[in-house]
Order: C-alpha cells, then structure tokens, then sequence
C-alpha cells in the first residue's frame, strides 16, 4: 500500500501529513509534486492542508488547475481514495470533486483552535475504525471554512448519509454554539456519493500523537489503511 | 479592448464582508444604506485585433470556469 501527498505551491500541511502515515501509522508514502501527472503507483492520494497559491481568486481556485488534478479526478473515478484536508477539501469542491463551497468564516476570523466533531458514519473508508457517533477532538485553522451549498445538494447529502463530520459540543451534541464557522447543518466532512472522496475541515492530521495534545485524528488514518488492505486484498 | 468583469455573490449566499462593511457605514454615520454586497471586478486586456465576438465567447468562459465558482457567484462581462 502506499499514501501520496500532494504538493501545490503553498501547501504547508503537506511534511504534517507524511510525519503521521509514515511515523505514526507505519505506512509508506511519498510527496507528489503538483505538476506530476503520473500516480499510478498510489492507493490514496491526500491533498493537504494550506494556502495552495496564497489563496488567491478563491480558496482552492488555482490549484484545482493544477495538472495532478486531472490524475487525481481520473483516481477518484477509478475508486481510488482521496481525502483532502482543509484546503485539501477547498480545492476538492473547487474541482467538483465534492460539491458545494467553503464560503469566508460567519465571523470573519481565522479560526485556530481545538474543536470537537461527531463521527456521523462509520460506513466510509475513512472512519471505518470510528465508533459510531464518536466525539473527535481536532484542532481547526481556516478563514474559509463555512460550507455552503444550495438547498437540493444539502437534502441529498443528508439523505444519503454523505456528511460525515460535524461540529458539535464535547458531549456529541451538535449546536450553533458549537460551530465554530457558520456551516449548513454544522458540516464538517462530506463525502461523495461512491464514498471514496472526502473533504474535511479540521486537521487529523495535527491531532495524531497524544504529545500534540489530541490523538483522535490516527483514526482516520488507521481507517484509510484498514480499507487499503481490504480493497488491496480484493484485487489480488 | 478591454473587457471588464464583475463576479457577485448569489442572491441567498451570506456576506459576511458586505455585512461588515454595512455596519461600519451605519457607524460612521452614513444615512440610508440599506444593505451592502462584496463582489470582485477584473479589467482583461485583450490582444487589440480581436474579433469582438470571439472575445466575448472568451472572456464568458473564462469568468464562468476560472474568475467565478457558480455554485456561489453569479458575474457578469462589459466589452469596451
């Protein structure tokens, strides 16, 4: 099995990123340069986070043009897993990926804290090792972290069960007091509708060591390399 | 030729820049501002032989693929 991390001009999660699958998992993983167009050779692709060319037009909105993003759009469609992490998720909805947009913060801050989010569902390949409902501790950094989508996308993500994080209290209820940005429904994560792309706002990957004060996010990981060698065993 | 085009929030989408701004004009003083909307506006210079109708169709896809995201902003091009 093997992780990519890609890097775009401004990335800055990216080192954060290949610290906890290589150190912490135990798993092997490269950097992909943004202009690579060749990722055969992985079986998860993770977009970190960051400011992907200094945030400028929009979050996301350059880098979605980048040319490992055709590679990555065809991976996505072959079933291969791509979880994007804060500006990671920023540049998947840019990309259509995901739908939907992170608008600016409700209050205009950036926002840099620990947060807690809800595991909503346990049947994707990146939360398969949660518990369900499970409460995560997260640290949050972002000016544009608001999701937003129209009406009709938002029913359809609630129905077919495709937010998979959200913001809630350290008890597990989700609340306006407890969204930190001003997202629909407190959303967190999303998913697409085969499951195997995910967009989340917080940083599991700065919460994966207990020395960092919060180890929640290794689930994540653990889960990607769980369904890896699952769908790794499937194809032999 | 330059054309000109302005990207605009979609009717229903929150500002909160525009609201922010709307509360400092209100706290200075200024009278009769009922509301307030940030958008963003791009001059393009454009290659001065250019038949005018492929600069539209140009200019067009270009705010709608890269200068706007349509699921939250609407734009709009002036040819001059």
């Amino acid at each position: 099995m093997k992780f990519g991390v890609v890097v775009f001009p401004g990335s800055n999660c990216d080192h954060d990123t290949y610290h906890v699958v290589s150190k912490v998992i135990g798993q092997p993983v490269d950097f992909i340069w943004h202009k690579e167009e060749q990722i055969d050779r992985f079986d998860a692709i993770i977009l970190p986070g960051g400011f992907s060319y200094g945030d400028y037009l929009r979050s996301g909105a350059i880098a979605r043009f980048s040319p490992v993003m055709r590679s990555v759009r065809q991976f996505a469609e072959e079933g291969g897993l791509v979880m994007g992490i804060c500006n990671g998720f920023q540049i998947l909805c840019e990309a259509g990926l995901l739908p939907g947009a992170l608008l600016r913060n409700r209050d205009l801050r950036f926002i840099c804290e620990h947060i807690n989010i809800r595991v909503e569902r346990v049947d994707t390949p990146f939360t398969s090792a949660c518990e369900p409902r499970q409460v995560l501790s997260l640290p949050i950094a972002h000016g544009e972290g608001n999701y937003f989508c129209d009406p009709e996308t938002l029913d359809a993500l609630e129905r077919e069960g495709r937010v998979i994080f959200r913001y809630c209290d350290a008890e597990g209820s989700v609340t306006d007091e407890s969204n930190p940005n001003g997202s629909l429904n407190n959303i967190a994560g999303i998913c697409n509708s085969e499951r195997n792309v995910l967009g989340l706002m917080p940083h599991p990957e700065r919460a994966s060591e207990s020395l960092l004060g919060s180890s929640d996010g290794r689930a994540i990981f653990l889960s990607m390399a769980d369904s890896l060698r699952e769908m790794i065993k499937l194809r032999a | 030729m330059l054309a000109k085009v302005f990207v605009t929030l979609k009717n229903g989408v929150l500002d909160p820049q525009g609201k922010a701004i709307h509360h400092a004009a209100e706290s200075i003083g200024y009278q009769g501002i009922a509301d307030v909307r940030q958008g963003k506006y791009f001059e393009i210079q454009l290659d001065a032989g250019l038949d005018e109708a492929l600069a539209r169709s140009q200019v067009e896809k270009f705010a709608h693929d890269v200068l706007s995201n349509p699921v939250i902003e609407d734009y709009r091009v002036e040819i001059s």
